[in-house]
């Protein structure tokens, strides 16, 4: 297919393009097969923007007369419009953009044909193996083994080609235990810590369905995680009832009788369908106060960060202050369960809170683990057509990883700006990482050849010192969020990023950087000194002995 | 001291609030005749000042002993379990007769000594001159002058003394004007804009019942409106919802007709009154107190609560003025129903969004000065907050509302204001605990009566000497250049929960790292560090001798804020350290596991912040 095909009207002149707290500017239009490109005209501040066209959620079209309006609404929230002179010109860009926008073709995305402006340093590609995962873990423990079995992605599709098992469990058992569970979602590795040798696994839910069906592999498999005479806790991240449920469609959990030694909790975290919402909650300024809290209520988004982070806490005081391993699951295993198991991450492992650490998190848990990002991220707050397997479990995460930053300002490496840059390259990127549902389309799609990783273009260090957090200093210790509703903030930096004038805060936010900054300065300085007086008495000392 | 009954209670508990499985810190509870002390096990020290009491409540008998919950002004609550009930009892008792004070001389202020002298004590009332201040502010001048009206206090009891009316204001005509209005209140300067030439005024209602007029009332108005050459129209800014002003008029008030006043526009703002407020936090409260609370009640108990609404209300009307004086350069005249309290709201916050200096922590307390003595006497600060045992009727957080309107705009404003949160929370404290004589009394008359400036002490010049804790070090004198106005965004969703005074002791709520200490105490550092260069730059030149010319050279750079030059590696040795944060001092309220819904162990982080000296609130400043 030729983009060229679908742009019956490739540029358009004299079209104003209007955005929220700033003046309208009058520019030309252009289309590309990727990019929507707005220049404005003017010699002295030529502004230029350019919009994927995969991050438009969704347009609309008005008419007054000849002078045409788009109203673009992006994935990242943002909204903006262009009044475009003549209707066939209006009519044929809104087509355009629309066909651009919903392209059916994975491969005829941007990433394919991104070609990086940057020197690669190194390939993002092979930053993040699960090898290298496996040698840091091998050097603590020795009760673990990466196994190959799922080579071909032949006995789990949404699994990693290697994932580390007991290593007491062999492959033939594996197999067995993959047929015990929905999706094949065979219990994992997902997190050693080390401080106790306390282990997190994950999986999907057992497939028990109204018989009671058992599989004395997988009982065998979860119980090699236990140190004798211990309990373990398994974390179904569903409400009793729902697992209950579950069971006539032939899911199910994992009975007492047979898992005598594990003690299973429900904290259930419901499937999140509330950004529209919460969304247009923050997009309407005109609500008086009392309409904009019960629409932010109404939302549940600040409940689904409570419930997520309450698990999550759960899980990591189960592991450490409990001292049992914890197996998470919930239905499928691709969602809620990742969000709890890197959630409980971040708080126990300071690696987690390191840039590099926080990269490999999202490898680990979200890529490789099969978090179906293209299903999940297709459309985000705007769009009228909302297919049932949309959700935004990433950004939730993404919030909770932003409400424990809150709270603990100085134990994370990178700042705010990296979770937002995470949120927009999820939802629209020229970069491949975020595209397929799991490693084995990504392997079809042949990612690692013919697009370039984000990780490649992130861990540069020009676009590095962007997200560093000026406050950082590494503490090794457990960070225990508080999650009472008083502590928990609606993220302003995502959700009221287009609706506010941000100036004077991004002012005071320079201004701390600045003091910060000094303060280096000065302490360099004032050791310089100390360690040149410091030699010239040595060196009047050694005058005087001589 | 008759009244304590008990003064050392062993093996008290003190139950951690949000806990559900009833957590607690065992020790011993003290009684004296101004504070509560509990010294727990690890000797953890919780005061609590008998004036901050606002409630004791003796609960059922449980197995594990008679529980007794105290709640403060400050909003702290505390939990204690007694073992036995008679010993409970007691304590009750004595609570009662302690946090209940009929007369002034009993009150903490007339006891307090904090060891200054008398003329230190003089020099703290002096701190700041009030008519330094108006003479800031451009007055007199050709159109407003100093009225010796009110001298004896025979026509307003509530007024002060020296008030600034227009020149054209004759005395009849101020004395006319004082009948029609509500109390004697009649319109008075609140804050000039030298240069704009417009004027906030206030007063209280008119009463004008359904048809009643007043000339004298009329030509003063004229008399505000013809003091401003730039605008010959003015504004008259009722605060009260309309139904309620209405409601007024059947009672011989109401507000003003704007057929009988010529060239004024009369507008309506709607704030409710001190009782819809008083219930309004009351039901905030309870909210916030509840345990195991899920997010949609606390929303809901926000927005049911109307709180947040009357902030932004309150905001909301202050813009409305700032608008009127800065866009159209016309005068206002603010009112409401006695004038005391919405309108001393509103004026004020009208004047700190129109004048940079009311944003600096010297500012400030003129501000709050002035606002004290001239008009806000009747701010009613005294009765709001209740010091005396009165009529509960008459509490409203009117004054805690207008801390909460200042601290959005600093929360808005980061850069805009030379004080900080700690600042606002401290005055908070002080307004309730009648340590210091400047908020007793209802106005400058009775002030006067009670001979303050010689029994008590003035609360200002120990704040600046604290000064440090109150700057806020992102603060910018710079800041907004054009008529050094600002202009906040009232839309609803810049209003949020002030988690840090409704739970000011709730440390496990709180950030468990603060940015702000870090910078504020980065900030200091880097003052101390400047030094130290020019010592050691002293130090190596003195080695060199005079003859070398390159040290200096070094020595006249300016420290600040050109980059320095570094040519040395880094560290070699490793920095001195600074004060260690003290642990125990961070988590002196011993109620520190957060959230009991997932964990009981969320004290566990424990880590002193790098290189940061503790500055948090709450701690240890009963005892300063």
């Amino acid at each position: 297919m030729e983009f060229a095909e679908l742009i019956k009207t490739p540029r358009a002149d004299n079209v104003v393009l209007h955005r929220p707290f700033y003046l309208a500017v009058e520019g030309t239009l252009c289309l590309t097969g990727h990019h929507l490109i707005f220049s404005s005209r003017r010699q002295d501040n030529a502004e230029e923007l350019w919009l994927l066209h995969s991050n438009i959620d969704s347009i609309e079209k008005r008419f007054v007369g000849s002078l045409g309006t788009i109203i673009i609404k992006c994935k990242d929230l943002r909204i903006i419009q262009l009044d475009i002179p003549g209707m066939e010109e209006c009519l044929n860009i809104a087509s355009s953009i629309e066909a651009l926008s919903t392209l059916d073709s994975v491969t005829l995305m941007y990433p394919f044909f991104y070609r990086p402006m940057f020197e690669i340093i190194e390939d993002g590609w092979r930053s993040f193996l699960p090898d290298q995962e496996f040698e840091l873990l091998s050097s603590v423990t020795d009760e673990w083994r990466l196994s190959c079995i799922n080579k071909e992605f032949s006995v789990c599709p949404s699994y990693p080609p290697v994932v580390i098992v007991p290593k007491s469990i062999d492959d033939e058992a594996l197999r067995k235990v993959a047929m015990f569970r929905h999706g094949s979602r065979f219990p994992v590795l997902s997190y050693y810590h080390k401080k106790n040798g306390m282990v997190m696994m994950r999986s999907s839910q057992p497939l028990t369905g109204t018989n009671g069906r058992r599989c004395k592999e997988d009982e065998k498999l979860i119980n090699a995680t236990l140190r004798p005479g211990k309990r373990g806790y398994i974390i179904d991240t569903r409400s009793l009832n729902v697992a209950q449920q579950a069971r006539a469609k032939g899911g199910g959990f994992e009975q007492e009788a047979h898992y005598p030694q594990w003690r299973r909790i429900h904290k259930c975290i419901e499937r999140c369908e509330s950004l529209i919402k919460l969304v247009e909650a923050c997009n309407d300024q005109s609500h008086n106060m009392d309409r904009w809290l019960s629409k932010l209520e109404a939302s549940n988004w600040l409940t689904h960060i409570k419930e997520i982070l309450t698990a999550a806490c759960l899980a990591a005081q189960c592991i450490d202050r409990e001292g049992a391993s914890v197996l998470v699951h919930g239905t499928e295993g691709t969602d809620s369960t990742l969000q709890v198991t890197s959630l409980a991450q971040i708080i126990l492992d300071p690696r987690c809170r390191t840039i590099r650490g926080f990269e490999s998190l999202v490898v680990r848990e979200w890529l490789q683990a099969g978090h179906p990002f293209q299903q999940r991220c297709a459309q985000s707050a705007y769009s009228n057509s909302k297919q049932k397997w949309e959700a935004p479990v990433f950004l939730l995460f993404l919030d909770c990883v932003w409400q424990i930053l809150r709270q603990f300002p100085c134990s994370f490496e990178f700042n705010e700006q990296f979770l937002i840059m995470l949120f927009e390259h999820a939802y629209a990127s020229q970069f491949g990482t975020f595209l397929g549902n799991n490693e084995n389309e990504r392997s079809k799609l042949k990612l690692l050849q013919k697009t370039m990783s984000l990780w490649s273009w992130v861990n540069r260090s020009e676009e590095l010192c962007k997200f560093q957090n000026p406050l950082f200093e590494a503490n090794s210790l457990v960070i225990w969020p508080s999650v009472a509703p008083q502590s928990l903030q609606l993220w302003e930096g995502v959700f009221l990023r287009w609706n506010r004038p941000s100036k004077f805060l991004d002012e005071a936010h320079e201004e701390m950087i600045s003091i910060i900054k000094y303060n280096k300065e000065l302490q360099a300085k004032v050791n310089a000194l100390r360690r040149q007086l410091a030699e010239m008495e040595t060196d009047d000392r050694m005058q005087e002995n001589l | 001291l008759e009244f304590i009954l008990t003064t050392r209670q062993e093996q008290v508990k003190l139950l951690d609030r949000f806990s559900t499985s009833n957590k607690s810190l065992t020790g011993t509870l003290y009684l004296t005749a101004t504070h509560l002390l509990f010294i727990d096990s690890s000797q953890r020290e919780t005061w609590i000042l008998h004036h901050h009491i606002a409630a004791v409540e003796k609960l059922p008998l449980t197995t594990s002993g008679c529980p007794l919950v105290i709640q403060c002004k400050n909003f702290r609550i505390v939990h204690f379990v007694v073992p036995r009930e008679r010993d409970c009892h007691d304590i009750y008792n004595s609570l009662l007769q302690l946090s209940r004070t009929a007369k002034y001389e009993e009150l903490y202020a007339f006891s307090y000594n904090p060891k200054q002298n008398e003329s230190e004590q003089v020099k703290g009332w002096q701190l700041i001159d009030l008519a330094e201040e108006y003479k800031r502010m451009g007055v007199p001048n050709s159109n407003w002058q100093l009225s010796d009206a009110n001298r004896d206090y025979k026509i307003c009891e509530t007024y002060p003394k020296e008030l600034y009316v227009p020149r054209t204001a004759s005395k009849p005509i101020i004395v006319g004007s004082s009948k029609f209005r509500s109390k004697g209140r009649f319109p008075v300067l609140s804050y000039y804009h030298k240069n704009k030439e417009a004027a906030i005024c206030r007063c209280s209602q008119p009463l004008s019942g359904f048809s009643a007029r007043c000339l004298e009332d009329e030509h003063m108005l004229q008399a505000i409106s013809k003091a401003n050459p730039s605008n010959r129209y003015m504004y008259v800014m009722d605060t009260r919802p309309k139904l309620n002003a209405m409601a007024n008029r059947a009672a011989g008030k109401g507000y003003e007709n704007e057929d009988n006043y010529s060239n004024i526009r009369f507008q309506f703002v709607g704030i409710e009154n001190i009782h819809v407020m008083r219930s309004s936090l009351q039901k905030l409260l309870e909210v916030s107190g509840t345990k195991g609370l899920s997010v949609n009640d606390f929303l809901s108990g926000l927005e049911n609560s109307g709180w947040l609404r009357h902030i932004k209300a309150v905001l909301d009307a202050a813009v409305f003025l700032v608008k009127a004086i800065a866009v159209e350069s016309a005068s206002v005249l603010v009112h409401c129903s006695d004038g005391w309290d919405r309108t001393s709201q509103v004026c004020s916050l009208g004047a700190l969004l129109l004048d940079s200096y009311y944003r600096t922590i010297r500012g400030f307390m003129t501000f709050l000065i002035s606002n004290l003595n001239w008009f806000q006497s009747v701010h009613g600060i005294f009765f709001r907050c209740c010091q005396l045992d009165g009529d509960p009727k008459e509490i409203s957080p009117v004054f805690t509302q207008f801390l909460e309107s200042v601290w959005n705009l600093t929360e808005q404003f980061p850069q805009a204001f030379e004080y900080n949160e700690a600042f606002l929370l401290q005055i908070h404290e002080h307004v309730h605990s009648c340590q210091f004589g400047n908020f007793l009394g209802n106005c400058q008359k009775e002030r006067e009566e009670l001979k303050l400036k010689e029994k008590t002490y003035s609360l200002w010049p120990f704040l600046l000497d604290e000064q440090k804790r109150y700057q806020n070090p992102l603060y910018n004198p710079d800041f907004s250049p054009e008529l050094t106005l600002l202009e906040p965004n009232t839309v609803s969703f810049n209003f949020k929960f002030w988690r840090n005074m409704y739970h000011q002791f709730d440390r496990s709520m709180h950030p468990r790292q603060s940015v702000f200490n870090l910078i504020m105490n980065m900030s200091e550092q880097n003052k101390q560090l400047e030094q130290d260069i020019k010592e050691l730059e002293a130090k190596i030149k003195q080695r060199n001798g005079q003859s070398d010319a390159f040290s200096v050279k070094e020595h006249q750079q300016p420290a600040h804020p050109a980059p320095l030059a570094l040519k040395t590696p880094p560290c070699f040795k490793k920095e001195q350290p600074l004060i260690p944060v003290n642990d125990a001092v961070r988590t002196i309220e011993g109620s520190n596991a957060a959230d009991n819904r997932y964990s009981e162990f969320v004290s566990e982080f424990s880590k002193a912040e790098p290189a940061v000296v503790s500055l948090e609130y709450g701690v240890a400043r009963m005892t300063c």
